[in-house]
């Protein structure tokens, strides 16, 4: 492909599959699954995370020369929370209903290790659009594996998708049920396991 | 009395920090490899958060709640939007103080912990312990006793895991699982336990 030198390019196929910050690097799971009860909870925490790590990746990039180097980290963290308030204050203003299910996940966005680990290893060392890239692509595949958590658990869950009844009354009256566990927290977590399973497997046959 | 219990019991094992609300998954994914290391990391976890959610709940309640600045003459003043900062501020503050004074008065506590505190900054669960105690309007000794109670649950999943993985590595586990996929699998058969007991009432 013609574009495989472009490192911009590199940087977002990287982020979105190769090494997805979810399955691959094992990180900011910790927000990540008490959200997905609902697929649109989950929608609303992947943007707020993609907006905070796209521009907190573009502001620390721009300063990067500024920073002093042993007081990076409190500058990176003085820089993520001023963004996550916003998003914090944004959701409030305009999402009241969603920002109060979301309760206190967004302002845990802060001690998300993918926003740290963004800004810590490539923002500081790459100039600004291609980190913005790369922050971006970073929230998009964070936001795909919560997206696909959150699809399955309230499709098996609940039956419904977005909060609408997917799951036909003919197949309840055959005897069909909803499958409470996947409502709780111990469906998330073998959901993703199931995820990260099959993501080997299929990168394995390459 | 009966209502502190409630509390300490919900936090530490029906509502356990990790396993009900997912919080503190980082750390406890790499670290959980070694029962030494992870007991070490749960210890920790557990004084930091003793200490810092009801300092956190003095400064939410005396400089940021709406119309906490009245013993300033600023009864209108409103900052609870400022509270992400402050708490993780202090947080960090705490975790640098707690560092100093067991590095003075206790060599052995130090050397057994001293790895892992800097880690804890970053650890949500201290944040999220944090924002919960707001977000419930807990009074102070409720906030005491749920950080303790938190710490504690943090500690019983992390040493726990620690323990299993131990014991799995002479499993056979199919390819495609092996590392991330059975740990996430593992911990959502430890939340199943761990689900058995809001069966108790107090």
């Amino acid at each position: 492909m013609k574009l495989t030198g472009n490192k911009t390019c590199k940087a977002i196929s990287e982020a979105l599959w190769q090494s997805n910050p979810i399955s691959k690097q094992i990180l900011g799971i910790c927000s990540a699954l008490a959200v997905t009860v609902q697929l649109k909870t989950a929608i609303v925490m992947s943007l707020a995370l993609t907006f905070v790590v796209a521009f907190s990746n573009l502001i620390i990039s721009l300063i990067r020369h500024q920073i002093p180097r042993n007081i990076r980290i409190i500058a990176q963290v003085a820089i993520i929370a001023t963004l996550v308030i916003i998003a914090d204050e944004f959701l409030k203003a305009f999402m009241y209903d969603i920002s109060k299910q979301l309760s206190v996940f967004v302002g845990l966005i802060i001690t998300n290790c993918i926003v740290m680990g963004r800004a810590e290893t490539y923002a500081i060392a790459n100039p600004p659009m291609r980190s913005f890239a790369d922050g971006l692509a970073n929230g998009i595949g964070y936001g795909s594996i919560l997206c696909g958590v959150a699809f399955f658990r309230e499709l098996l869950g609940a039956g419904k998708l977005f909060g609408r009844q997917v799951v036909p009354d003919v197949f309840y009256e055959a005897g069909y049920q909803n499958m409470g566990l996947m409502l709780l927290a111990p469906g998330a977590f073998i959901i993703i396991g199931l995820f990260v399973w099959l993501e080997h497997s299929l990168l394995k046959d390459k | 009395m009966e209502n502190l219990l409630s509390i300490f019991v919900n936090s530490a094992l029906i509502g356990n920090i990790l396993l009900a609300y997912f919080l503190g998954m980082c750390s406890y994914l790499s670290v959980s490899k070694n029962l030494q290391t992870s007991l070490g990391l749960g210890l920790a976890v557990t004084f930091v958060m003793t200490i810092t959610t009801p300092v956190n709940w003095l400064v939410y309640h005396y400089l940021l709640a709406p119309g906490a600045l009245a013993w300033a003459r600023l009864p209108d003043t409103d900052l609870s939007f400022l509270k992400l900062v402050l708490f993780i501020a202090t947080i960090a503050g705490m975790v640098q103080v707690v560092e100093m004074v067991i590095d003075r008065y206790s060599q052995a506590l130090y050397n057994g912990l001293g790895v892992f505190l800097p880690l804890i900054t970053v650890n949500c669960a201290i944040l999220g312990a944090s924002l919960f105690m707001v977000e419930r309007r807990y009074d102070f000794w409720e906030t005491a006793v749920y950080g303790f109670g938190s710490g504690l649950g943090w500690l019983l999943a992390i040493v726990a895991m620690s323990t299993v993985m131990q014991k799995l590595r002479y499993a056979d586990v199919p390819a495609g699982l092996h590392g991330f996929g059975i740990r996430m699998i593992v911990t959502g058969l430890m939340a199943m336990a761990f689900m058995l007991f809001s069966g108790i009432t107090l």
